[in-house]
C-alpha cells in the first residue's frame, strides 16, 4: 500500500482510534514521533563544519597548557626542578602533583589517582607536572626545561608477574598482592551439577588490549574568575554530573561554584567516561594564573592515558546435560587492571554478572581479581565487562555443540531465555526476544545451509549477546535520581527540554526530543533540547552502560504528565468537555468523544501561561534495586548487585569469513545481525550504533592491540601503527531491528549502543574455525597466528599421517 | 622569522603571517578561524584534516603553509551552496545519517566531494577506495558510503559543483 492511500476515505478511522479499533489513549504502541529515522537535530551543523567541539574554542586571554609525562613506567619521583621553565618567557605557571594532592576516580571507594603524579609514578607517560603559557609552542619549550629525578622501580606489565612479584614490589601500597579487588560468586552447587553432566569442556581464553579510537582526543578549556570564585568547565566528557563531582573534590571547590559544559563532543566509547587529567590540568592552572587555559592532548598522550578495555586472562568451563541444556557454569576471570583503579571493581563484576544471561545458567560460580600493573590504566569501553566473557563463553557453546553433534544455533535455542527469566543470581529480564534474534540472523544469512559446509578457507560462525540497559546502582556519592528532566513549555520558547545528558554523538538530543514530542502530542522539531550543562541541565549520571534512552525516557514521560494535564485542563475549559477525555495528536487538542471539539495545542498552551506563567514541571527516574543474592540460599552475594538492569538488550551475529591461507589474512566478508532494542525510537540510529559496533570489534577481534616495551613504554600511541578499520575492512552488513517491545520499559525501549559489539568477536572466531578447523584462544587474532597454526596443524597431519601409514 | 603569505580559501584570499614551519592546519584553524577542519592525529593517519587543495584531498596537519600560496583551498565551510542551502553531499550524509559525532565529517566530505568530482558515477569499491584514509569510528561506514551513493544519484542528475 503506498504511503498516501492511507489517507483514503477506506482507511479512514474514528479520531483517535486505531485502525484495531483501540483508542489511541490506550495504545501505547501507536506512535508519531517515536519510532521514525528523522535526521539528527545537530545534522546540518556537522555537515557545514560549524558544530563547535571544545577545540574550536577561544576565550579571552586564553592562554594554552601542556603537560610533562614520565618517561618511567614505575619510578619514584626524587625531585621535580622547574625553575629554568618559569624563566622561559611566555611562561605563566608550572604546577606539580603536589599542589592538588586530593584523589579522584569514579568509585568512590576506589578513587586513587590524582591530576598529576604525587611521589610515585605508575604508568610510562604519567603526568608529573603541567605547564600554562602563551601559547601552545612556549609551553611545550618550557617542558623541556622541567627536570625530573626518577628512581626507577622494578616495571610490572603482566597482571600473573605482579602477583607473584608483590612481595618484593607493590604499585599501590596499600593494594597488598598488587590485587585491586578480588571476588568470588557461588550460586548454586556447581561441582554436584559438573558431576551430573554428559557434556564438560574447559577452556582458557585470553583477550587484547584495545582502546577507543574516538576522532576528538580529549580536551579542556577552563575558565576560573578570580573576582566570583567560579569555576567553568568546557570539555570533551561523556559524565558531566561524574566530572562535576571529581572536580570539586580535586580543586575543594564547593559543587555549586563549578559549572560543566559539553560542547559537542567527537566520540568517546568509554574513553571519556571518567574524568581526564586534561580537565584537572586546566583547572588548575586557571586557579592559578587567573586566565581561561586550554588542555588539548596530542594523539599519543590520548594512548598513554587511554583507560582502554581491559585485558582479561579467562577460564571457563560449561557443562550440559545429556540434552543439551547448560547445567553449570565455572568462570576464572584475571583481569589487567593497569595503573589505577578507575571503573575497576564494576568492571571485575560485570565480568561476573555476564554469565547469567543470555542462556539460562541454574549453577554458577565465578572467581575473579583484578590485578594492578604498570600500564595506561585499563577502564570502560564499549560493551564494558561484557565483551571478553561473551567470547569466550560462545566460542565453548560453539564447541560443546560440536561435541554433542548438533548445530550451535540448536544448543543456543535450546538455552535462550525469555521473557520474565529470573537468573539465579536474582538478575531479573522483564523482556526478552533473543530467540527472535538467533532465527532472523540464521535464516537471514542461511547459516544452517552453510554452516560445515563452505570450502576450506571460507567460514560462517554465529554467537549471541545481550547487555544491560542502565545500571541499577550508581557510583554517585547518594541514591538521588539517575536522570532528572525539566520540560518548560511557554508561548515564547514552546517546548525546552533541559537535562544535563551527554550527547557524544549517539544522539541522544535528537532521541530526547522525539520523546519527549511523543509524550506532548507535538513533533519532534518542536522540542528544543538544552543538554550536556550542569547548571542548566538537570542531573543525569551519563553517557555509559547504554543508560540514556530508558532513563531519559521514563524521566521525559514524568514530566509530560503534569503538562498534559494542566494543557488538558485549559483546553476542556475553553471547549466545555472533560479533560480526561481529551487527546492531545499532532498538535491539537480534541475531545476522543466530540471530535469537532478541538483547538490548536498552541492556542491552550497561550490560554495557560496567560494566566499562569510558563508551565514548568520535573520528572526523573530510579531504576529497580533488586539485590543480588544467591536465588537458592536467598544469601546476599559480594559483588552481585553488578549486573542488574531495568531491562536488557539482546542480539546476534552471523559473519562470513575468508582466510587467505597464503599470507594469514582474515576478511570479514558479511555480517548477518539481528537485534532487539525493544521500540527503536530512531531506527536509523540504531542502525548505526549496530553498524558503529560491528566495526568497532572487528577491529579489535582481528587489528587492533596495544604494546608495550619491557620498560612499559608505549609502542603504538598512533593511528598507522594502532591500526583500526577503515571503509575497505567494512564487510557488508545486513542489520534487522526484530519487532520488539518492552511493556516495562518507557515507549518500550531498551539498549542498542553496547549489546551490539557483543557478539562480534565469538561469531568471528567460529568462523574460523568453520573456515580452517583452528581454534584461537587469544585475541587480536593476526596474520601471523593464523599462519602458524595452520603450520602447527600440517606439521599435526603430517605425523599423523606417518603413524597411521 | 614570520613572513607574510597570500592564501586563498573558499574563494576569499586571507593575509595571515606564518613561520616556515607552520602546517596548514593551525593556520586554518587559528589564524584564519575556520574550525570546521578537524586535527584528529596530527600524524596524517586519519583524515579528519582532510581539505581540497585545486581539487585534490590533502591532509592538512602534514602539509606546510607556504607550500599553498597560489593555490585554491577548500575546507568544509566552503561548500555550502547559494543562500546557505547544503551541498548534496552534505545533504545526503545527514538524510542517510551518515553523521554521528561528527568529527570525521568535514574530511569525510571533502574526500567524498574529490572522489564525485573524479568519478561522477563511481562503484562501491571505489568509494571505499577513496574514502579509506578517512577513519570513522563511529559508524561503521555503511551509512557513509550510502551517503555518497546518494549525492552521487543527485549529482548525476543536477551537475553540482
Amino acid at each position: 500500500m503506498e504511503k498516501d492511500d492511507l489517507k483514503s476515505k477506506w482507511n479512514l478511522t474514528p479520531e483517535g482510534w486505531n485502525l484495531e479499533g483501540v483508542p489511541a489513549y490506550q495504545d501505547e504502541k501507536k506512535y508519531t514521533q517515536v519510532g521514525r529515522s528523522v535526521p539528527r537535530v545537530d545534522g546540518a551543523i556537522k555537515v557545514k563544519g560549524e558544530a563547535i567541539y571544545t577545540g574550536d574554542m577561544t576565550l579571552p586571554g586564553m592562554v594554552y597548557g601542556k603537560i610533562k609525562r614520565s618517561t618511567y613506567a614505575h619510578a619514584i619521583i626524587k625531585k621535580i626542578d622547574y625553575s629554568k621553565a618559569l624563566e622561559l618567557p611566555g611562561v605563566l605557571a608550572v604546577i606539580t602533583g603536589e599542589e592538588a594532592p586530593n584523589r579522584w576516580g569514579i568509585v568512590p571507594q576506589a578513587a586513587n589517582e590524582t591530576a598529576l603524579a604525587v611521589g610515585k609514578v605508575r604508568f610510562y607517560g604519567e603526568g608529573v607536572a603541567a605547564v600554562a603559557a602563551l601559547d601552545e609552542e612556549t609551553a611545550e619549550a618550557a617542558l623541556e626545561l622541567i627536570e625530573v629525578e626518577y628512581e626507577p622501580l622494578p616495571v610490572l606489565l603482566d597482571p600473573f608477574e605482579s602477583m607473584e612479584r608483590a612481595k618484593e614490589v607493590l604499585i599501590h601500597e596499600d593494594s597488598s598482592g598488587n590485587i585491586m579487588n578480588k571476588g568470588d560468586q557461588v550460586y548454586g552447587d556447581v561441582d554436584k551439577a559438573f558431576a551430573q553432566c554428559e557434556y564438560v569442556l574447559e577452556r582458557e581464553f585470553h583477550t587484547n588490549y584495545p582502546q577507543h579510537g574516538f576522532l576528538e582526543p580529549h580536551t579542556a578549556l577552563a575558565s576560573y574568575d578570580p573576582q566570583s570564585g567560579h569555576l567553568h568547565l568546557w570539555a570533551s566528557t561523556q559524565v558531566p554530573h561524574y566530572l562535576h563531582r571529581q572536580m570539586s573534590i580535586v580543586l575543594e571547590i564547593p559543587m555549586n561554584k563549578i559549572r560543566v559544559t559539553l560542547p559537542a563532543i567527537g566520540g568517546g566509547f568509554g574513553g571519556k567516561g571518567e574524568a581526564a587529567p586534561s580537565e584537572f590540568v586546566a583547572c588548575l592552572l586557571s586557579r592559578k594564573v587567573g586566565r581561561p587555559v586550554k588542555v588539548t592532548y596530542e594523539r599519543n598522550e590520548v594512548f598513554v592515558t587511554n583507560k582502554g578495555r581491559h585485558p582479561c586472562h579467562m577460564k571457563l568451563k560449561i557443562g550440559l546435560d545429556k540434552d543439551g541444556y547448560i547445567q553449570a557454569v565455572d568462570f576464572d576471570n584475571t583481569l589487567d587492571k593497569g595503573a589505577y583503579s578507575g571503573w575497576g571493581v564494576v568492571v571485575l563484576f560485570y565480568t561476573a554478572s555476564m554469565i547469567h544471561l543470555p542462556y539460562k545458567v541454574p549453577n554458577a560460580r565465578f572467581r575473579g581479581r583484578s590485578v594492578y600493573t604498570n600500564k595506561p590504566s585499563t577502564g570502560a569501553m564499549r560493551g564494558l565487562g561484557g565483551v571478553q566473557p561473551r567470547w569466550a563463553m560462545e566460542c565453548l557453546m560453539d564447541e560443546l555443540a560440536e561435541m554433542m553433534g548438533i548445530s550451535s544455533y540448536e544448543l543456543k535455542m535450546k538455552n535462550a531465555i525469555e521473557s520474565g527469566h529470573t537468573c539465579i543470581n536474582n538478575m531479573f529480564v522483564p523482556h526478552s526476544e533473543f530467540k527472535k534474534c538467533l532465527e532472523t540472523a540464521v535464516d537471514k544469512s542461511g547459516y544452517q545451509d552453510k554452516h560445515g559446509k563452505l570450502p576450506f578457507g571460507k567460514g560462517i560462525g554465529m554467537a549471541g549477546g545481550y547487555y544491560i540497559t542502565g545500571t541499577a546502582y550508581t557510583l554517585y556519592q547518594n541514591y538521588k535520581p539517575h536522570t532528572s528532566v525539566m520540560i518548560r513549555v511557554d508561548t515564547e520558547a514552546g517546548v525546552t527540554l533541559f537535562c544535563a545528558a551527554a550527547d557524544i554523538g549517539q544522539g541522544s538530543n535528537t532521541v530526547m526530543a522525539q520523546m519527549a514530542a511523543e509524550e506532548l502530542g507535538i513533533h519532534f522539531e518542536d522540542v528544543h533540547v538544552q543538554a550536556g550543562d550542569t547548571e542548566i541541565g538537570a542531573f543525569d549520571l551519563g553517557s555509559f552502560a547504554s543508560r540514556l534512552t530508558y532513563a531519559s525516557g521514563a524521566a521525559i514521560k514524568m514530566a509530560c504528565v503534569e503538562i498534559n494535564q494542566k494543557i488538558k485542563e485549559t483546553a476542556a475549559g475553553l471547549l466545555g468537555c472533560r479533560a480526561d477525555q481529551m487527546v492531545i495528536k499532532n498538535r491539537e487538542i480534541y475531545s476522543i468523544y466530540e471530535t469537532k471539539k478541538r483547538i490548536p495545542w498552541e492556542k491552550a498552551v497561550e490560554a495557560y501561561t496567560s494566566i499562569n506563567g510558563s508551565l514548568v514541571s520535573m520528572g526523573n527516574f530510579s531504576p529497580p534495586r533488586r539485590k543480588g543474592i544467591d536465588l537458592i540460599t536467598g544469601n546476599r552475594v559480594q559483588g552481585a548487585n553488578i549486573g542488574h538492569s531495568p531491562t536488557f538488550g539482546f542480539s546476534a551475529q552471523v559473519h562470513e569469513v575468508e582466510v587467505d591461507v597464503e599470507t594469514g589474512r582474515i576478511y570479514v566478508k558479511k555480517v548477518t545481525e539481528a537485534g532487539d532494542c525493544g521500540t527503536p525510537v530512531n531506527p536509523m540510529s540504531v542502525e548505526g550504533q549496530v553498524e558503529g559496533s560491528i566495526m568497532f570489534n572487528i577491529g579489535a577481534c582481528l587489528y587492533e592491540d596495544q604494546k608495550l616495551d619491557v620498560s612499559g613504554k608505549h609502542l603504538n600511541p598512533n593511528f598507522h601503527d594502532y591500526k583500526m578499520p577503515t571503509t575497505m575492512e567494512m564487510p557488508e552488513m545486513d542489520t534487522n531491528i526484530v519487532e520488539s517491545y518492552d511493556p516495562t520499559a518507557p515507549f518500550g525501549v531498551k539498549e542498542t549502543g553496547e549489546g551490539a559489539v557483543q557478539p562480534t568477536f565469538p561469531a568471528i572466531t567460529n568462523a574460523i574455525y568453520d573456515a580452517i578447523g583452528i581454534r584461537f584462544y587469544n585475541l587480536p587474532i593476526t596474520p601471523d597466528m593464523v599462519l602458524k597454526a595452520l603450520k602447527d596443524k600440517a606439521k599435526e597431519a603430517a605425523g599423523c599421517d606417518e603413524v597411521c601409514e | 622569522m614570520k613572513q607574510l603569505i597570500e592564501l586563498t580559501i573558499n574563494n576569499r584570499i586571507y593575509e595571515v603571517a606564518v613561520d616556515a614551519r607552520d602546517l596548514l592546519l593551525d593556520v586554518v584553524r587559528k589564524k584564519v578561524g575556520l574550525t570546521g577542519t578537524k586535527k584528529g592525529c596530527g600524524d596524517g593517519d586519519c583524515g579528519a584534516c582532510t581539505v581540497l587543495i585545486d581539487g585534490k584531498p590533502e591532509l592538512a596537519c602534514i602539509k606546510l603553509a607556504i607550500a599553498c600560496q597560489g593555490k585554491k583551498i577548500t575546507t568544509i565551510e566552503g561548500l555550502a551552496q547559494e543562500g546557505g542551502a547544503l551541498h548534496p553531499i552534505q545533504q545526503a550524509f545527514v538524510d542517510q545519517g551518515a553523521v554521528q559525532c561528527g568529527f570525521c565529517t568535514p574530511g569525510m566530505i571533502l574526500s567524498s566531494k574529490a572522489l564525485l568530482d573524479r568519478k561522477p558515477n563511481p562503484t562501491q569499491h571505489y568509494i571505499k577506495h577513496e574514502l579509506s584514509g578517512n577513519i570513522c569510528r563511529c559508524t561503521g561506514y555503511k551509512k557513509i558510503i550510502e551517503a555518497v551513493e546518494a549525492a552521487a544519484k543527485v549529482w548525476s542528475i543536477k551537475g553540482v559543483q
